[in-house]
């Protein structure tokens, strides 16, 4: 991404453009990155609930929700998803954390 | 010329007179603490709040850093905002006297100079505002109640230009001219607001089709230009200050500049002050002019942005200038305003010896004699006698 000139700057740093946050990419804070293992989920959608940014991807096309993935893109790897993940019901979590390896 | 304004001559404290300015303005939202002695100038606004006379939102909040961050939340939403504070008051303001700058949020303060702690003092001397003078505020400095009022409208205009918007101070000195029962001329209320005319903001929080974020993270990739782009406004206000001192000077007959000169036009020796020592400081000039001594004043007004090229032809072929500092920069080369003059004043061909005095310290009474001690080394170091660069007037030491 090119940097803009500061001739070409709102004043004051104003943001006059909503929801940019998705196109500034925050995803690469992480030590540990979620791993998503969709046969163990039973689509409970606490994940969603509980990500502090909004990084679970959800198809809301059919019926019900559906936890499809994660957005690395701006995913921090807080682990909060894996730490809420109820592996009760399959025995397996969906979400578990492993070391990020670049 | 259009015709002077017919005005009424009341009496009335610095704190009231300014008071009055800003209810004149009609304000929408008004947030303050109350400190000494700033509090009787809030009181009276509170005043006509209460009693209908004004329509703004008061805001009593549970100190200063939030009453600055009232203001700038509500500047932010597009309010024409007033607040003011004293001292440490206004050094508890800090962070925030810094975010209204940046955000370029026209915020009108009166700032009722008053000696910072420590040890306690209530009395008046400039530091509180010399604290401020890198926030980025406007800084403009009053002789008396008259300069008080004038300059609570003016810096209205000033402040909230389209080419400007920055927030602006009054600066009046702590009692002696907050308490003082002074006579002035006030504008009537229509004409008040004529002048300063209905607020514009230039953006606002409280529009849903077009939403903000204002005050966001900023790092290392554009903190600089956003940084530059405020730079670059502060000579700007220059020019717009002046349109706004002719119209004033058309509508009130009373014409204020970034400084002001006293028999300085052949003086050798000047005396550089700011507020109401500029007062003492004539007489005692008018007793010297009578021996036939070439002394002047030049009274800053406009302390930031300071003019500096504006000042140097004032500057140049003089003999001997003392600039009193009516604070102390504790470990630096001398008050703030002799850096400023001094600095100004480099590179000058003929450049006059410049010296510096602090006084008036914690409310330090400027007496007669301390202006002709001035005087006398002005006189002693145009003659090539020997004075030292830093000096204390009227300290037992």
């Amino acid at each position: 991404m090119s940097l803009k000139k500061a001739q070409d700057l709102a004043e004051a740093g104003v943001i006059t453009e909503a929801g940019n946050a998705e196109s500034f990419k925050t995803g690469d804070w992480r030590t540990f990155v979620p791993q998503f293992y969709p046969a163990n989920c039973i689509q409970c959608l606490f994940c969603w609930i509980y990500c502090p940014d909004a990084s679970i991807k959800v198809d809301l096309s059919g019926d019900k929700p559906q936890v499809v993935g994660i957005d690395l893109d701006h995913c921090k790897g807080c682990g909060i998803c894996a730490n809420e993940c109820p592996p009760a019901a399959k025995g397996k979590a969906a979400l578990v954390m492993v070391r990020e390896e670049k | 010329m259009s015709k002077v304004l017919q005005q009424e001559l009341v009496a009335l404290s610095g704190n009231e007179a300014v008071a009055y300015a800003f209810k004149q303005a009609r304000p929408h939202v008004a947030s303050a603490f109350p400190i000494t002695p700033q509090t009787e100038m809030m009181h009276k606004f509170a005043e006509f709040v209460a009693n209908g006379e004004s329509t703004a939102e008061m805001i009593l909040v549970e100190s200063e850093h939030s009453a600055m961050s009232a203001a700038v939340g509500a500047a932010a939403a597009g309010a024409r905002t007033i607040t003011a504070t004293s001292s440490a008051g206004f050094a508890l303001m800090w962070e925030v006297v810094y975010i209204a700058a940046s955000l370029r949020l026209p915020i009108q303060m009166a700032l009722v100079n008053r000696a910072l702690s420590g040890n306690i003092n209530i009395h008046c001397d400039h530091s509180d505002s010399m604290g401020g003078r890198d926030a980025g505020w406007i800084h403009h400095f009053c002789e008396n109640a008259q300069e008080a009022y004038d300059t609570g409208l003016i810096n209205f205009r000033i402040s909230e230009h389209m080419d400007v918007r920055l927030p602006a101070m009054v600066n009046y000195d702590g009692f002696i001219i907050s308490h003082k029962e002074d006579a002035l001329y006030l504008l009537n209320d229509d004409a008040a607001f004529d002048f300063v005319g209905p607020y514009k903001h230039k953006y606002t929080l409280l529009d849903p089709a077009r939403p903000l974020t204002v005050g966001p993270l900023d790092l290392t990739d554009y903190y600089f230009e956003h940084k530059w782009s405020q730079l670059e406004t502060y000579p700007r206000v220059f020019d717009v200050a002046r349109d706004v001192f002719d119209e004033f000077a058309d509508l009130t007959g009373r014409r204020y500049g970034f400084w002001e000169e006293y028999k300085l036009d052949d003086a050798d020796l000047v005396m550089v002050v700011l507020g109401s020592s500029a007062g003492t400081a004539k007489d005692v000039i008018d007793e010297y002019r009578d021996k036939g001594v070439k002394v002047g004043l030049l009274k800053l007004r406009m302390f930031r942005p300071f003019p500096a090229e504006q000042l140097q032809p004032v500057l140049a072929g003089r003999k001997a200038i003392a600039v009193l500092d009516r604070s102390a920069s504790f470990g630096g080369w001398g008050g703030p305003v002799f850096t400023e003059i001094r600095s100004a004043a480099y590179g000058l061909p003929g450049a006059a010896p410049i010296h510096n005095w602090i006084y008036g310290l914690g409310g330090r009474d400027f007496e007669l004699g301390h202006a002709a001690e001035v005087i006398e080394a002005l006189q002693k170091i145009a003659a090539g006698g020997e004075q030292p660069i830093h000096n204390l007037l009227g300290c037992r030491a």
